[in-house]
């Protein structure tokens, strides 16, 4: 019985997992896309950051961003509207001016943490 | 309130405190030692070519194709536009100081009687209809290569703006008020993108100086594929940040153009030029 059991458990196990991970990869992957596409975040005007092609220099790289950011809000804060931080930032206030909605923000913030 | 605390913010991160209520001499001194120093390897004339003074690789391939230059063709159409005669047998020649040659520096000029900005291709439209002509579209198309034409004859004619009136200061502070207010759903003035950040990249576009700005109008872009005037120009970066763009030559944009051609004052002007 137990031996039949085991493997059931670890199957069960295998398949949250991978479903989990999808997830996690989808929100990862639209994150990704929100920031890159040009009609979305266009981060890459600016930033270097991840596999992303030919990317400005306005403002600084985008790495090792949990060490960096450790508190989610601050870097939602920076995201939401930059002038708050810095009054003459360029970048522009993406929540304030509605550039990207609330759930593109989040899911930009989960892709943001990858890096 | 907002737009001087922006021009305050943008003049002061540039070192000068007091320049809200300067002078437009004092302002053009100011917003000229300010690219001077920014990149002292590039003499003053070279700004009017753009983000080619910034950019050696850019450069080198546009120098390659100066021998041809694209907009050849069009320069031609525009030469034979400008001397045909209107229906009444008269032709542009006769609207003009000096038949029409060599005045590409002296616009846009501040008419005191009528207390506004006249740039060359209001001026050019003007004179259409006053001979019985309909008036041309502004931003591209025959106006632009006459105007093309003109720039044409005043190969290497310093730029020379002024502000004759209290009336032309209020039009020239407008086009300044302009030139620092942020705009648009990204939020930019275009200090932001051609001071604030001039030389650093967005995407794979380096942000030229504004310094020499108009010195080369009208432009042949390759992404255009023809002709544009300045004010095609102003309404493509206006559309970038997603500000409304407006009108070819309405006062806001006569206004732009006459104080960003006042800080351009002293630089010959090299146009037309060819532009990615
Ligand atoms: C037009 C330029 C521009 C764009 C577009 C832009 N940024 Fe920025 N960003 C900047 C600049 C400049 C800074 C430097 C700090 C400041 O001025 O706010 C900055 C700072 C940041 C910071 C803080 C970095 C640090 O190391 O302190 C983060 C995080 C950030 N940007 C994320 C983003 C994301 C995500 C996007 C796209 C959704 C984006 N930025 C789009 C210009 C831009
Ligand atoms: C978001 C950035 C941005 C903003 C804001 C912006 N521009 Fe531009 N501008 C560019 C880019 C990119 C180009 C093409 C590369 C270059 O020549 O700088 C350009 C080109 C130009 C050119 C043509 C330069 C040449 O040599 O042919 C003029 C003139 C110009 N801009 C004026 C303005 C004015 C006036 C404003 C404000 C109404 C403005 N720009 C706002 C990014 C911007």
């Amino acid at each position: 019985m137990l031996s039949i059991k085991i493997p059931f458990k670890f199957l069960f196990i295998i398949v949250a997992l991978s479903i989990i991970s999808n997830i996690a990869l989808a929100s990862e992957m639209d994150g990704k896309k929100i920031a890159f596409d040009r009609k979305k975040g266009n981060c890459l005007a600016c930033h270097a950051m991840d596999d992303g092609d030919m990317p400005g220099n306005i403002g600084p790289p985008l790495i090792v961003m949990k060490t960096r950011f450790p508190d989610r809000a601050i870097l939602k804060a920076q995201i939401w509207d930059a002038t708050i931080k810095n009054p003459i930032s360029i970048m522009p206030p993406f929540g304030k001016h509605h550039i990207l909605s609330d759930a593109e923000i989040e899911k930009l913030l989960d892709y943001l943490y990858t890096l | 309130m907002k737009n001087l605390l922006n021009i305050l913010v943008i003049f002061t991160s540039l070192g000068c405190i007091n320049i809200a209520n300067a002078t437009p001499e004092q302002d053009k001194e100011t917003f000229q030692r300010f690219y001077m120093e920014r990149f002292p390897d590039v003499s003053k004339e070279d700004f009017g070519n753009g983000v080619y003074a910034l950019d050696q690789d850019a450069r080198d391939q546009w120098e390659s194709m100066s021998d041809f230059p694209p907009y050849e063709d069009d320069l031609e159409a525009g030469e034979e536009l400008f001397n045909n005669p209107f229906k009444n047998g008269k032709n542009y020649a006769n609207c003009f100081k000096n038949g029409g040659e060599n005045i590409r520096q002296n616009y846009p000029k501040f008419d005191t009687e009528r207390n506004s900005v006249i740039t060359l291709e209001l001026a050019i439209n003007e004179c259409r209809m006053k001979n019985g002509e309909s008036a041309l579209p502004y931003q591209k198309g025959d106006i632009a290569k006459i105007s093309a034409y003109m720039a044409s004859t005043s190969e290497g004619s310093l730029i020379e703006i002024k502000v004759p009136n209290d009336n032309a200061l209020i039009a020239y502070e407008e086009g300044k008020q302009y030139f620092y207010s942020k705009r648009g759903q990204l939020n930019f003035s275009c200090a932001n993108c051609h001071i604030q950040n001039v030389g650093r990249k967005a995407r794979s576009e380096t942000l030229s100086p504004a310094l020499g700005h108009p010195t080369h109008f009208p432009v042949y872009r390759m992404a255009w594929q023809n002709f544009g005037t300045l004010h095609r120009r102003f309404a493509s970066c206006n559309k970038q940040v997603r500000a409304q763009p407006l009108a070819g030559q309405s006062e806001d944009y006569r206004n732009l153009e006459y104080f960003l051609t006042y800080m351009s004052n002293g630089l010959p002007i090299n146009g037309p030029a060819s532009r990615k």
